[in-house]
């Protein structure tokens, strides 16, 4: 500032500027920081036990039986934020998905980190594919996985090909890992798929 | 490229002409432009000081919020996810935002002061750390009001700290905040090392010098070796984060110990970086206040220096929970136990200069005082630490929680506000009111107490550190409360000390010079003191050159230069006139480099391309910074052909 | 001035059986020899602490209050006499020299009860495989006969007067294993095997926490060590080994087969049945422990639906995810789980 400017007006335009700045900052510090939200209380949907899924295959983990009736809640899915989708990472590991898609390379099952998706990459459609089960092999995990888990599990799956923000994708393994680490993938655009189903 | 028409010399004393022009050569520059482009020694001191007492109170504030969690059992204040940031910031702040700075800050400012010459070795670099410092601070603030604050403890053990379970970047604003802190440490190290060795006043030599400037002279020079180990750590935790590298990854090939080993090679140590200056600060204040030199004077510089020497060889007890080899932990238990004798050969040599003193009893002696209840106390619950059987119970309780707040609080946080107490007049040339720093020594003294002691009693009972709630039936609801209660009862005298220092600027009684009567060079300039410091630069041919000098010993230089700023380099050992040193003019390139190389670190939170790209700003402030000027270098030229 | 005597003092009223009820996490009411040295050092250890705190408050007082006062403008005493500093020099060397004694008194009762705590006799051990996990600990018994090692989760039951070996291992991030009447700790580091040896000597229940900060649960990742006598625990393990035998009553029956069909299969295992999922406690005899939820909760069949209901409300972060069971849904859970003994 120099003294060009009368005191008085030096005063008021520092005033104003230092409030507009505390406005801006109070903005931003408001909107917070998507990829650090963690939720820890997903409000689950009550269910109607005895009502029947709609499954597309027979195959189902573990014994067959009245499984729980979920909906797809509409705004649960969250691919922005690093905690959800570090929660899918670890399900992924829990609940077996290597067993047949390996790392992500595919095995019995597809490929999960390459361009294609058989029955759409969106993430309604990845949704629908664990929870529905899908042709010649993919068991319906309704009633197995709590549909905030499957969501968790969307997220981190389209992150194995690139798909979501790259901040909030898993950086490497513990352990001895084989592909480089998700957020350091380069991202695989979907191509179209043959089959149009489900998406 | 012409030579001044007429060189005016210093050495003629106050209110001459030489004086006059000394005082313009030296002078504030003004404006925005100018407080952002001084580099007087002063001005940055202040500024450590006042922004480290800042972080200083929002950690404490954080404080208030942990103790408020754990009042009652299954207490729902905070969540885990809050308390975990809440902690890790709390300590984070404490030792590299406050803790560290602080003490930096006050040697700044004291240390060109007592040994008796005009500016810092590097005035520049310091002032570019201080905005460095600042500008990392804010951001690990930033990420924490954006829910990112770092959550991993502040000694970020990996992997939970690593890249599968640091999940979010929260991590990554801790890692690089030590960049950003250390870089500032060592930046200011490196100064003060220089300044005590090279350019002390002609007669001060290293047996007279002052306790202080050796305490920070050892600091120094352990920030030097300590500080790049964390850099280390945490850089390479961050390219185990962002590029997936191995380093700390047992499955493939790493090591998670080697973290710990990498942080508390530097963590022991910089425990050391905080607690000798509150050595130094209390063998400043204790010769002044009981009227005679330091008793032991040559012993106590001796211990400062073994200190020194033995903090690096204790990292391990901090591991000894771990599975490293079992004969190796006793080494360090013996190395920890040995530490504790420099520390005693101090006390007892305070304890002797009391005893055969006179004593003066004011707020910065009560202060003090108070270390000889809550250091030792606190110290001696470090020997038990360090005994590994003993620490095999304790270690990681709240026990260790006891500990390390009655050390350094103690050890370091007493002393500072005797310190502050004892050198605010030096600094604004005002008296704080003395009957308010005693109710503030007595209610901080007594809620100190009342806040940690319980906590000896809890972690021997088997609370863990770091949690955010705990059971009724655990037993622990008692104490916890009354270690609440003690909280704010600090908090109080925290805010009290505050107020006091605002009355004193506002309506503190004038200072005058020396009000304490002491005998360090720093109490023989004017208060505050001008930018120059000294009208002359004094000889000194004692310990206490304001107490007592040799007869027909020379009292002053004179013939620097009072047209430009010149200073005196000395020898190392006994500080005899060496070379004429020209300082640098103010500049706002320092405060443009630290921006600079903000923007790069800020920027390699988020993008590893930011690490690379990022460096394009600090190599254009740097270059701009040392490009050289051609009217400064003709001066110095014309000086050194005619001097 | 300064309360010196009383710090000592408190810190022994305090520790002592009549004011803490709670003695089931003391680690100065050992109940086992690991737990018993520690303690012999660390009283001998405060002692020693104590007398030197006194002491050196007591110089102290002594200084300030034979020196005489003085003002800022006190002309200072710039060379005391040498005799006086020679005598003062003296007192100094004398009390280092007592510290210096003293530090090694401390130093080889260190050593010796290192010592003693690495001389356990080991024979005729138990050995149990502990794994930490964010935020529960999973349990191995082991046995030379492969068909008699058993799993458990976050209790740990051992007898009275055999040694316990315990092999540490970490699934994810860096726990510590610690019992305070029992012994002291060790750290569960991910890609290293630690060991731990510890002996109870007296019946009881002994709770444990992790001591190494991991995470958003670490606030409440219990372990129980129960020392029984050893023909309880030959009969506890007996069970322990046996599977999950097939419920009888009906809604128990229901309850079954809801968890076989449900999420909970997905990560917990019950032995004898199909569900052997291991990311989880295993399950096959929850119902004969003392508290679930690592030790947040006693374990009743009101906390075990509470539990299973919102789990998040109770350990919010914890892994295990709510559950939409409907209210006969979830008795019928719960009261199979209550079979599991």
């Amino acid at each position: 500032m120099s003294s060009r400017f009368p005191s008085r007006a030096r005063h008021r335009l520092r005033a104003h500027g230092a409030a507009w700045l505390c406005v801006a900052l109070a903005l931003v510090f408001a909107a917070g920081c998507e990829r650090e939200t963690r939720r820890f209380d997903p409000k689950p949907v009550p269910s109607d036990l005895r009502t029947q899924p709609q499954s597309l295959p027979d195959l189902q983990p573990g014994q067959p039986g009245p499984g729980m009736r979920e909906t797809a809640s509409a705004g649960r899915y969250d691919e922005k934020s690093a905690y959800e989708v570090a929660q899918g990472k670890m399900l992924f590991r829990w609940y077996n998905c290597s067993g047949c898609h390996a790392q992500g390379g595919g095995n019995m099952g597809p490929a999960l980190m390459d361009t294609t998706w058989i029955y759409g990459s969106d993430p309604d459609s990845v949704f629908s594919t664990i929870m529905d089960g899908r042709p010649r092999g993919m068991p319906s995990f309704r009633g197995r996985i709590p549909e905030a888990q499957v969501w968790e599990l969307v997220a981190y799956v389209r992150s194995m090909s690139g798909l979501i923000p790259n901040e909030a994708a898993p950086n490497r393994d513990e352990g001895l890992g084989g592909a480089p680490p998700e957020s350091m993938r380069k991202p695989q655009p979907p191509k179209d798929s043959d089959a149009k189903v489900g998406g | 490229m012409s030579a001044p028409r007429e060189t005016l010399r210093d050495g003629d004393g106050p209110g001459s002409r030489a004086a006059e022009t000394l005082a313009m050569t030296w002078r504030t520059p003004k404006g925005i432009v100018g407080w952002l482009s001084n580099i007087d020694h002063k001005s940055t001191g202040k500024r450590f000081i006042v922004t480290a007492f800042a972080f200083f109170l929002a950690a404490a504030f954080l404080a208030a919020l942990m103790r408020t969690q754990l009042v009652v059992p299954d207490n729902h204040f905070v969540g885990p996810d809050l308390y975990n940031q809440l902690f890790t910031m709390h300590g984070t702040t404490m030792m590299f935002l406050f803790a560290v700075p602080m003490m930096q800050g006050m040697s700044l400012y004291f240390v060109p002061l007592m040994v008796g010459t005009r500016n810092t070795a590097f005035p520049r670099m310091s002032a570019s750390a201080y905005w460095i410092y600042l500008v990392g601070g804010l951001t690990l603030y930033a990420g924490f009001l954006c829910n990112t604050g770092a959550d991993a403890g502040w000694f970020a053990y990996v992997p939970l700290a690593g890249p599968q379970y640091g999940i979010g970047k929260r991590s990554d604003f801790w890692n690089v905040l030590v960049n950003f802190s250390e870089a500032m440490g060592l930046m200011v190290a490196v100064d003060l090392a220089t300044v005590i060795l090279k350019m002390r006043a002609p007669g001060m030599s290293l047996r007279r010098m002052p306790i202080f400037a050796w305490a920070t002279l050892v600091t120094s020079i352990m920030i030097i070796f300590a500080m790049p180990t964390v850099m280390l750590g945490a850089n390479l935790v961050q390219l185990d984060r962002m590029l997936g590298t191995h380093f700390f990854n047992p499955g493939a090939g790493g090591d998670v110990i080697l973290w710990q080993h990498l942080f508390w090679f530097f963590g022991h140590p910089e425990v050391y970086f905080i607690f000798i200056p509150g050595l130094a600060f209390i063998s400043s204040i204790i010769p002044t206040f009981a009227r005679r030199p330091m008793f032991g004077h040559d012993a106590v510089v001796l211990s400062l220096i073994s200190t020194g020497f033995l903090s690096f060889g204790l990292w391990v007890h901090h591991m000894f929970a771990t599975n490293v080899p079992d004969v190796g932990k006793s080494f360090f238990t013996a190395m920890s136990l040995m530490i504790a004798i420099p520390t005693a050969v101090q006390i007892f040599c305070w304890i002797a200069t009391l005893a055969t003193g006179r004593i003066q009893w004011r707020p910065p002696l009560l202060y003090v005082l108070a270390f000889f209840f809550i250091l030792v106390l606190g110290g001696l619950s470090g020997l038990l630490l360090g005994s590994v059987p003993i620490d095999l119970q304790v270690h990681d309780s709240y026990f260790v929680v006891a500990h390390l707040h009655y050390v350094l609080i103690g050890g370091a946080v007493f002393p500072l506000f005797g310190a502050f107490y004892y050198w605010f007049p030096k600094i604004t040339g005002r008296m704080m009111d003395e009957r308010i720093a005693k109710w503030t020594f007595w209610i901080m003294f007594i809620g100190f107490n009342v806040t940690f002691f319980p906590m000896h009693i809890l972690g021997l009972h088997g609370m863990p550190r770091r949690i955010y709630t705990y059971a009724a039936q655990s037993g622990w609801g008692t104490l916890n409360l009354v270690a609440t209660v003690g909280a704010f009862i600090m908090g109080w005298s925290v805010l009290l000390f505050v107020a006091n220092v605002l009355a004193g600027l506002w309506r503190g009684k004038p200072a005058g010079e020396n009000p304490w009567g002491a005998g360090t060079l720093e109490w023989s300039v004017a208060s505050p003191p001008p930018p120059y410091n000294f009208v002359r630069i004094p000889v000194v041919s004692s310990r206490e050159p304001l107490w007592s000098r040799e007869e027909g010993a020379p009292t002053h230089v004179s013939g620097l230069s009072a047209q430009t700023r010149e200073g005196l380099v000395t020898t190392v050992i006994d500080a005899l006139p060496d070379v004429r040193y020209g300082y640098p003019q103010p500049t706002i390139w320092p405060f443009f480099a630290a921006l600079a190389v903000s923007l790069w670190l800020d920027w390699s939170i988020f993008s590893t391309q930011g690490f690379v790209w990022g460096l394009i700003p600090p190599a254009i402030a740097f270059i701009g910074w040392f490009w050289p000027r051609e009217k400064a270098t003709a001066e110095a030229l014309a000086l050194e052909k005619a001097p | 001035m300064k309360a010196h005597a009383i710090a000592p003092a408190l810190l022994a009223a305090l520790a002592s059986p009549v004011a803490w009820p709670q003695a089931a996490h003391d680690a100065l009411q050992p109940a086992g020899p690991q737990a018993a040295h520690i303690a012999s050092l660390w009283w001998l250890a405060v002692a020693i602490c104590a007398v030197v705190f006194v002491a050196i408050l007591a110089a102290l007082a002594w200084a300030l209050w034979r020196a005489p006062r003085a003002q800022a403008s006190t002309p200072p005493e710039i060379s005391p006499p040498p005799a006086a500093e020679r005598r003062h020099a003296r007192g100094v060397a004398i009390a280092l020299g007592v510290c210096i004694v003293l530090l090694v008194v401390i130093l080889v009762g260190s050593i010796s009860t290192d010592r003693a705590l690495a001389s356990l006799p080991l024979q005729d051990a138990v050995h149990i495989d502990l794994t930490g996990h964010q935020w529960w600990w999973e349990a191995t018994y082991d046995d030379p006969q492969p068909d008699r090692i058993f799993h458990t989760a976050n209790e740990l039951h051992v007898p009275v007067g055999r040694p316990v070996i315990v092999t540490l291992h970490s699934d994810d991030v860096i726990h510590s294993f610690w019992v305070p009447s029992l012994d002291g700790k060790k750290d569960l580091i991910p890609g290293r095997t630690a060991q731990i040896e510890f002996r109870a000597d007296r019946p009881g229940d002994y709770r444990g926490q992790c001591a190494e900060y991991c995470g958003l649960q670490h606030a409440f990742m219990a372990l129980d060590v129960i020392a029984m006598p050893p023909g309880e625990y030959a009969a506890w393990a007996e069970a322990q080994r046996r599977p999950a035998a097939d419920p009888a009553d009906p809604q128990a029956r229901r309850g079954r087969d809801l968890f076989l069909s449900g999420t909970c299969m997905m990560c917990h295992a019950i032995l004898g049945t199909t569900a052997s999922a291991r990311s989880a406690p295993d399950l096959t005899h929850v119902a004969s422990r003392a508290r679930i939820a690592a030790g947040r909760l006693a374990n009743t069949p009101e906390n075990l639906a509470a539990w299973i209901h919102d789990p998040q409300a109770i350990k919010p972060g914890a892994n295990m995810p709510a559950n939409l069971l409907a209210p006969d849904d979830l008795h019928a859970v719960v009261a199979y789980l209550e079979t599991l003994r």
